[in-house]
């Protein structure tokens, strides 16, 4: 199996302070990826470390199987588009074209006339004036004109209203149909990530929570509530990702590949907005996160 | 032609979805063999989702025996959705209703029934969600 991203044991410290620590990830190729996890997480620090624009403090990354930044071929591969997908205010559309092309060997001139044209574009307008909107597609434009075989988009459309986010959304994914790429994003907004992503990756204080296909994780993940009880009372193959209880209630998050048949437990399906917070919401408690899943039934 | 639409507040999975519409639209007779379905890039460029979750649907759609890819030319259906057989339905209509009078008789109320049956039907059917 080919790999889009693999890490192990990934680290990057700014004096004192690990951005990143222990990540251990393996991407299938052939996803859309979605990287999510609060401000502060890592997200940003491992997008560039797979970009080559940080050096692990220790451990090692590899993206599409080779060193990230490691020489014109490797660059040539991975587009990236950083953070409020940032162009160059003072060049025009038509010079920023011209750029991506003096700077890219791999540069497909038709594929980024074409989108210009698709998008409505003025080639002579200054990016600066340009909307929100226009400006992400056009940060769009230059990365997948250089025929990238894997996209790397840091919050593409964080600062996007809701119609100009759908629309690039809508091109990355006419994108993906058409070059058969491997996209990783992350992003806050967890209901654009569900319409787009296949895997999913819960970076919480600079360390992977949970990573794996949305659909594997949205059909091993119940809700399950009823009368009070210990999670330390649950099958052990039914590990615990979440748990609240009142005097009387217990209500647990779990995650197990079988099927649930405790008839005591009202169990129902979660979506990846509460799948994704219970994972975030382990950072109150990050010894909980790795607590081992089998324990002795008395 | 169909047109897929999207139902994100339903909770069911979007390869899901495309599956279910493809299926009422041969129980409907909208959908006949010979028929064509919207190309993963069409269903992709209107629906803003990911054109795997299309190819999913239809290799699903396809190992049902239903449609068949042509390399090059598209998805197209190869045949119709059997009508289940109205004796067969009338028999299990039958025995579901003798289990439900019998749940009744035993003091279960209608939200414990529900409970029973949706239990037992999410076991029953959680290898077709996966």
């Amino acid at each position: 199996m080919s790999f889009t991203m693999e890490a192990s044991g990934l680290g990057k410290q700014y004096g004192h302070r690990w951005a990143l620590r222990d990540c251990t990830l393996a991407i299938p190729a052939g996803r859309v990826v979605g990287l999510v996890g609060p401000n502060g997480a890592g997200k940003t620090t491992l997008l560039h470390l797979a970009v080559g624009l940080l050096a692990p403090t220790s451990g090692s990354i590899s993206v599409l199987g080779a060193n990230p930044g490691d020489g014109p071929a490797q660059l040539g591969r991975v587009g990236f588009v950083a953070q409020d997908t940032p162009v160059y205010a003072r060049l025009s559309v038509s010079q920023h074209l011209r750029m991506g092309a003096w700077l890219n060997p791999s540069w497909d001139q038709v594929i980024a006339e074409t989108r210009i044209e698709q998008l409505g574009l003025n080639l002579r307008q200054r990016a600066g004036t340009l909307s929100g909107g226009q400006r992400a597609q056009l940060a769009l434009t230059l990365a997948i004109a250089k025929r990238p075989a894997c996209l790397i988009l840091d919050e593409p459309v964080a600062s996007l209203d809701p119609l100009a986010r759908r629309e690039f959304l809508r091109s990355l994914m006419e994108i993906v149909a058409a070059q058969g790429i491997s996209v990783v994003l992350s992003s806050h907004l967890i209901a654009d990530l569900e319409r787009v992503c296949d895997y999913l990756v819960v970076l919480v204080a600079s360390r992977v929570q949970v990573a794996g296909e949305v659909g594997e994780l949205l059909s091993t993940h119940h809700r399950l509530s009823g009368p009070r009880r210990e999670a330390s009372s649950l099958p052990a193959n039914q590990e615990v990702i979440e748990e609240s209880h009142t005097d009387k209630q217990s209500t647990f998050l779990v995650r197990t590949t079988d099927p649930v048949l405790d008839p005591a437990w009202t169990v129902r399906r979660v979506t990846l907005d509460d799948l994704v917070i219970a994972y975030m919401s382990l950072q109150a408690a990050p010894e909980r996160a790795y607590r081992p899943r089998l324990r002795v039934m008395s | 032609m169909i047109e897929f639409q999207l139902d994100t507040a339903s909770g069911v999975a979007t390869y899901l979805q495309l599956v279910q519409q493809v299926h009422q639209a041969l129980q409907l007779g909208l959908l006949e063999p010979g028929d064509q379905l919207p190309t993963a890039q069409q269903v992709v460029a209107q629906l803003a989702i990911n054109p795997n979750t299309v190819l999913k649907a239809y290799r699903d759609l396809e190992r049902e025996g239903l449609v068949r890819a042509r390399p090059g030319q598209g998805t197209f259906i190869i045949r119709s959705l059997p009508r289940t057989d109205p004796a067969t339905q009338t028999r299990f209509l039958g025995s579901m209703t003798d289990w439900l009078r019998s749940a009744r008789a035993a003091g279960l109320g209608p939200d414990d029934i529900e409970a029973i049956y949706r239990t037992a039907f999410r076991n029953c059917f959680a290898e077709g969600v996966a």
